[in-house]
């Protein structure tokens, strides 16, 4: 009951009427918001666009040049694969490790754990935006790419989309949850940092631009990274029409330990 | 679960944080309909003691209800039917405090109207401008809007008015009344004596994680052992005034006569000490020209029970 206070009109504008939105307009809400974000920071933007549109015309117009062995495929269609790959790794990783640490570090997951959105509703929220800037990273690059004259393998286009859409996905999955885990186990400048050396130590050696067997011996070992499987995968698909089943598995291995390591380590706050 | 039971129920809250223990059985209740205040230094355990009942922190020891719920095991349906203010942050630095709100708002079923409650709480003019350039107390005023847009049945407040000035204060308080007088129930931590004073029905006076005091603010300020009446006359006192006034008022009294015509008196503050005084000075054929007493305030009470000021 309240105590009547002068002065103070009851105007029922505050009535209570609590109550959480549909989990589906929740999830809805929070992908846009978190993409809009994503989308609205330069330096996001830099690393989402910028870089890989970068590393594809410099790359073809290097390639020709230092006449890199590529099998006898033009290098622009090895290329556009390979940078295909990189801008999914950009997101899902570095992206998403840098915006979820400085959410922890603003209190902003705090925040929402006190909404009537659930944990796996935010969780689900920052899939759906992470795939939406994806979706347009890739459109965009794409158009980049036929623009400088890449040609997909015409074999067996078909195969070609399967290959692709599961190398994304799975790609995806791998490394958000790597980038989750990273997030959720330091501090938000630790994640800045370690988000974007990761990202330059990959793009340069982890075979996700250039195919595996150009770093010699070394191709062994980075054909088991996240970043190789995802590179190799996208190759099969884009260059060869094949679905490269072990790329593939490698990547769901990664997807697998990364959610194991996140679900142990993450702090919310 | 009847209307009358009460909002919020801690009972025996422990809560440490390796050896430091910052709730130390602390046991309250919070009316519906209210606005409480929990109030103390910084360190006293209020902030651990809310995010105990905002589901955030596992008691350690004791229960907690929140609604009737047990904001651990029952969380889902506890949150939506509470506002949370954080005591600072909440938002993304790159975010327009308006979008903000409008997410918070898109969370929930029934939301009151966005464009409303940012003029309510003067956040009309910087609506576009990215969080991180808000100033202190815009962030405040953005974090309570928050905290309402959903409708709750029950707010929690952390520090509503910190950081605020004295114009967003006044809005803050007023717009807390209303919510009161819909029928909100407000939970809220200050370590302002006036906030307190201003707005709470009830007041937890918390120190070193323990309820140290609990009641109304005029209980609170009332019971007490130095109530202090300022005595002044129209002519000099007679001799041995003091004795023969201490007499009257026993012995929990001391007088003290600072001049001629003025005497201070130390002693229960009711009317029966003040109806003696002005007794007194008939029979003694003086005329009170003033007659004060001195209210304790929230601050003298602090004083009182922890020897300590209270930190603001």
């Amino acid at each position: 009951m309240s105590t009547s206070i002068p002065g103070t009109s009851t105007s029922g504008t505050f009535t209570p009427a609590p109550g959480g939105a549909p989990l589906s307009r929740m999830v809805l809400a929070q992908s846009r918001m978190e993409a809009r974000l994503m989308l609205r920071n330069g330096e996001q933007l830099l690393l989402a666009l910028v870089i890989p549109v970068i590393v594809l015309v410099g790359g073809v117009a290097a390639a020709g040049r230092i006449g890199i062995d590529l099998d006898g495929h033009r290098a622009v269609d090895v290329l556009t694969p390979g940078v295909l790959a990189l801008a999914v790794m950009s997101t899902a990783f570095t992206s998403v490790a840098i915006a979820t640490g400085f959410e922890r570090r603003y209190g902003v997951i705090k925040l929402l754990g006190s909404s009537p959105l659930p944990r796996h509703g935010l969780l689900l929220g920052k899939v759906l935006a992470l795939l939406n800037v994806v979706v347009l990273q890739l459109v965009v690059l794409v158009v980049a790419g036929l623009a400088l004259g890449w040609r997909p393998t015409p074999d067996h286009p078909a195969r070609s989309l399967v290959g692709v859409l599961l190398a994304v996905a799975l790609g995806t999955a791998a490394f958000a949850a790597l980038g989750l885990f990273v997030a959720g186990a330091l501090r938000a400048e630790a994640t800045l940092a370690l988000a974007n050396l990761v990202y330059l130590l990959l793009m340069a050696g982890g075979g996700v631009v250039l195919p595996t067997r150009t770093y010699g011996s070394a191709g062994a070992l980075i054909e088991w990274l996240p970043s190789g499987a995802l590179g190799e995968a996208m190759r099969a698909a884009l260059v060869d029409a094949t679905v490269d089943g072990r790329s593939l598995l490698v990547l769901a291995a990664w997807a697998v330990l990364g959610t194991l390591l996140t679900a142990r380590t993450f702090k919310w706050e | 679960m009847s209307a009358a039971s009460p909002a919020v129920v801690v009972d025996g809250l422990v809560m440490r944080y390796g050896d430091k223990v910052a709730v130390d059985g602390l046991s309250l209740e919070v009316a519906r309909g209210s606005i409480t205040a929990v109030l103390g230094p910084n360190g006293a355990g209020k902030t651990t003691t809310l995010e105990t009942c905002e589901g955030y922190r596992v008691p350690q020891q004791g229960t907690v209800r929140v609604l009737g719920l047990d904001p651990q095991r029952e969380r889902a349906a506890l949150l939506p039917r509470i506002g949370v203010m954080l005591q600072s942050g909440g938002a993304w630095s790159g975010v327009r405090a308006l979008e903000m709100l409008e997410h918070m708002a898109a969370l929930h079923a029934d939301p009151l109207d966005t464009a409303m409650l940012s003029e309510r709480l003067g956040l009309g003019d910087c609506g576009r401008t990215p969080y991180r350039r808000l100033s202190g107390g815009q962030q405040q005023r953005l974090g309570l809007a928050i905290a309402l847009v959903g409708r709750p049945e029950l707010v929690f407040v952390d520090e509503p008015t910190a950081g605020m000035d004295p114009q967003a204060r006044r809005t803050t308080w007023e717009l807390l009344e209303e919510i009161r007088a819909d029928g909100v129930t407000v939970v809220l931590t200050t370590h302002h004596m006036d906030e307190a004073e201003h707005l709470a029905d009830r007041i937890h006076i918390i120190d070193h994680g323990r309820v140290i005091a609990t009641g109304t603010p005029s209980e609170l300020t009332r019971g007490g052992r130095s109530a202090t009446i300022r005595l002044v006359v129209n002519r000099p006192f007679p001799d041995g005034a003091p004795e023969s006034l201490r007499a009257e008022l026993g012995p929990d009294t001391e007088v003290r006569q600072l001049d001629e015509v003025s005497m201070l008196i130390h002693g229960p503050a009711d009317s029966m000490t003040l109806g003696r005084v002005s007794r007194w000075c008939e029979e003694h054929d003086v005329l009170p020209q003033t007659l004060n007493l001195g209210q304790r305030n929230l601050e003298d009470v602090f004083l009182d029970l922890t020897g300590r000021e209270l930190a603001s």
